[in-house]
């Protein structure tokens, strides 16, 4: 059994660093010559990286998120492979004509020779009956991958669980009675405080005074989106309370009828629904102001934009034709493009085109903002909690659901009327939402 | 844009494995011809994905991936004979397994272990191209020195539609037709000049530029190696008989990236590539060959067997590979001494990057 690191090489010419964005393996995990392992993200590109072994992961050295240095350890695999002793000393790189390659030995330029005796005929140890589960020091966890998918988004660590399935497999049952109480009322996913600018401290003693964050990648896109947004278009915004007891009156039929058991519902299904709404009674308010040619573009359709908290950063892909979708098709859309945002799929194609844009809010607990407006749109909506109020119906103090809506708009070609009718037909929409 | 990409296409493969004629060409192959041709093609495709894979394991610089094109390189590498000098650009791997060179050398290259691979009269391959368009010149004056030595051979030169924006190319185009030079101009559209659509280089198809330059210009299914084959096979005779230069635009795409350095989802739209998956040359050449010539699944297993030794034999002659002596850079730019080279040997010494040879 020999243990090997695979280094993080320069995929992209000269890159010094990538960061990790999706683990395909874990720690116990069988992987063939050229499985992929993981996807990561250069200055260049995302990429997937095959595995140079076969063997069994032992190690994972980052997390997803992080920023690894090229010839770091990225991943460990334990395989059945005779070696030199060499092999398992780490080269250093440094720079040749094309990006980076391993450093030479003393004054010997013949360093690549250290794994040269790998032999692929000797290389194929992927045969099911090969005890190397059982016998490899931290590969001892049974459990099929939902299982862990499950662990992962529980925080659920697997070593610590006790299977109870076959062959001592941790079921989803397991997980489950593993999931620490206070983690099923703690605010969402554990990753959501680590990802924001600046790492947590566990005391302001922490460290050096000062975290130096390069602005690169999802960082910079905003940075460069927002700074462009604020100085090309002069923006005005106005807000409105609304009681929306009929609509979180509609969500729960909706949520309680078996037909609609794989779709989620939220009052941004509604929300969505009544800004195409609005949008078809306004056209004006899904255009924008193209500069360059000095014309207002209207658009006949509508990509709308969902501002999503993924683990990456603020992302904001688009419902392609969303003008097409019924109450069903809606939902359906939203749910696939936050799970695909949540899950790192989302593609540069997602989230080109989009005519208008919604930040949901809501789910931090914040009552109201004033959003900034993303490029190329005309205007941006933001939803906020929907919150028992005090309210006034027919001259009488009641309690009813209230929900704050904003929208920020493009001064240049939106006049004020035109934004107040829009968000007011909004807001009366989700007033009384019509049956379809 | 898509009655446009259409015009002149020569065919006579549909990409669902049909027989169709496209175009005043029959094709000459028979059922061996055409299994054989497929296999070359299945074999490329696997000493590329071999690549890319070596690449993001840190053993390979860089990669410029065929994914694709196989269809085009196979084609035009059956047309060639054993005389006939090739230079290539940096992508044409399908054509140099068709030439015989060894996988392995292919690769040294993009190792940084040779600024070559191979000999290039041993195989009458040249080195690759990296310089866009530059080699388009070199086959022109290669093909003007067959003409004097009165050989009855052709060169046929390999680029991109991004490469035929370039300068060298179209005075290469110049000198040919001004001297009637036996070269055949292969151009592999294969729709992207690094990142940007061909639709903005070249506002005409770009076949179209041969009448242009005063020679003939066809454009063929690149997708389709059996009419890339008699297309450019025909081309070839043509210029061995002295009738002059021929560009041939093989209309195909791209599937992967640029290089491995490269993120083509920037650029392009996924509903393209979809479409374009659907005109996969390897897949219309099996789909005819099990139903016109009966060839069983057993046969296709075989060759992708065969192909997978390939590939391992491949990585371990990659992986034995050692470092050469950088200072080797410098003994190939001049065939005389030169005291810029001497300059320049002196310097590397002086960084730590490399030690006196002699």
């Amino acid at each position: 059994m020999t243990q090997r690191d695979f280094l993080l090489p320069d995929v992209g010419e000269g890159l010094i660093e990538a960061d990790v964005v999706t683990w395909k393996v874990q720690v116990g995990d069988r992987v063939v010559l050229n499985q992929v392992l993981v996807d990561i993200e250069s200055a260049k590109a995302i990429v997937e990286l095959p595995s140079p072994y076969v063997g069994v992961v032992v190690a994972l050295h980052a997390k997803e998120g992080d920023t690894v240095a090229v010839g770091s350890p990225l991943v460990t695999i334990e395989g059945e492979i005779e070696e030199t002793p060499a092999t398992s000393e780490k080269p250093q790189r440094e720079a040749v004509l094309i990006g980076f390659g391993v450093a030479p030995e003393g004054d010997a330029p013949t360093t690549r020779t250290r794994r040269s005796t790998l032999a692929p005929s000797a290389s194929r140890v992927d045969s099911p009956s090969t005890p190397t589960v059982s016998t490899g020091p931290a590969s001892a966890v049974r459990a099929a991958p939902p299982v862990r998918q499950l662990a992962k988004q529980r925080g659920v660590d697997l070593a610590t669980v006790n299977g109870t399935g076959p062959n001592g497999a941790i079921t989803r049952e397991d997980v489950e009675r593993a999931v620490p109480n206070e983690a099923t009322t703690a605010p969402k996913s554990p990753s959501v405080a680590t990802r924001f600018v600046g790492r947590e401290l566990a005391s302001w003693d922490e460290g050096e005074r000062e975290e130096r964050i390069a602005i690169k990648g999802l960082l910079k896109v905003m940075a460069d989106a927002m700074t462009e947004s604020a100085l090309s278009a002069p923006q005005a915004a106005l807000w409105v309370r609304v009681d929306v007891s009929a609509t979180v009156a509609r969500l729960a039929s909706l949520r309680a009828n078996p037909a609609y058991a794989d779709l989620r519902f939220s009052p941004l299904t509604l929300v969505a629904m009544a800004v195409v709404d609005a949008a078809r009674h306004f056209p004006g308010i899904n255009s924008f102001f193209d500069a360059a040619a000095n014309e207002v573009v209207v658009k006949r359709f509508m990509n709308l934009g969902i501002a999503v908290n993924a683990q990456r950063g603020l992302l904001v892909p688009n419902v392609k034709n969303a003008d097409q979708l019924d109450l069903l098709g809606m939902a359906r859309a939203l749910t696939d493009l936050s799970d695909r945002a949540r899950e790192g799929k989302t593609t540069p194609e997602e989230m080109a085109n989009g005519t208008f844009t919604i930040t949901n809010i809501g789910p931090f607990g914040i009552d109201g903002a004033i959003p900034m407006l993303p490029l190329g749109t005309g205007a941006i909506l933001c939803v906020g909690s929907v919150v028992k109020s005090p309210w006034v119906v027919d001259d009488q103090l009641v309690v009813r659901d209230v929900v704050e809506i904003s929208m920020t708009f493009d001064h240049r070609h939106i006049d004020g009327a035109l934004a107040s009718s829009v968000l007011a037909h909004i807001a009366a929409y989700l007033r009384e939402p019509p049956n379809n | 844009m898509e009655t446009e990409s259409e015009q002149g296409l020569i065919q006579l493969l549909s990409p669902e494995g049909q027989r169709v004629t496209q175009g005043e060409y029959a094709s000459s192959l028979n059922g061996d011809d055409v299994f054989k041709m497929y296999r070359d093609m299945v074999i490329s495709r696997r000493i590329d994905s071999e690549a890319t894979a070596l690449q993001r394991q840190g053993e390979l610089a860089l990669w410029a991936s065929l994914l694709g094109q196989e269809g085009a390189q196979v084609g035009a590498g059956w047309a060639l004979r054993p005389n006939d000098f090739v230079f290539p650009s940096y992508r044409e791997h399908a054509v140099a397994w068709c030439r015989g060179i060894p996988p392995s050398g292919m690769l040294r290259l993009f190792r940084a272990v040779s600024s070559g691979g191979w000999d290039p009269y041993e195989f009458n391959y040249s080195v690759p191209a990296i310089v866009l368009g530059s080699q388009v010149l070199h086959a022109v004056g290669y093909a003007m020195g067959i003409q004097r030595d009165g050989r009855e051979d052709a060169t046929m030169v390999f680029f991109g539609d991004g490469a035929s924006s370039e300068g060298d190319t179209l005075e290469a185009f110049v000198w040919a037709a001004s001297f009637n030079a036996p070269v055949v101009f292969f151009c592999q559209n294969n729709q992207f000049g690094i990142s940007t659509p061909v639709t903005t280089q070249s506002r005409s198809p770009l076949y179209l530029r041969g009448p242009g330059f005063g020679f003939p210009g066809h454009r063929v299914d690149g997708n389709d190696p059996l009419a890339v084959y008699e297309v450019t096979k025909e081309a070839l005779a043509r210029a061995r008989a002295g009738d002059g230069p021929t560009l041939i635009e093989a209309y195909t795409y791209r599937m992967g990236a640029h290089t491995t350095s490269d993120d083509p989802s920037r650029y392009r739209m996924g509903a393209d590539v979809e479409k374009w998956r659907l005109r996969d040359p390897i897949e219309r050449m099996k789909a005819l060959l099990s139903r016109e010539y009966g060839v069983t699944v057993d046969r296709f297993e075989e060759v992708r067997e065969e192909a997978e030794t390939v590939a391992t034999e491949l990585r371990s002659e990659i992986l034995a590979m050692q470092a050469t002596n950088p200072m080797e850079m410098f003994d190939h730019v001049y065939a005389h001494e030169h005291p810029r080279i001497d300059e320049g040997r002196r310097d590397l010494i002086e960084l730590g990057l490399g030690k006196a040879t002699s």
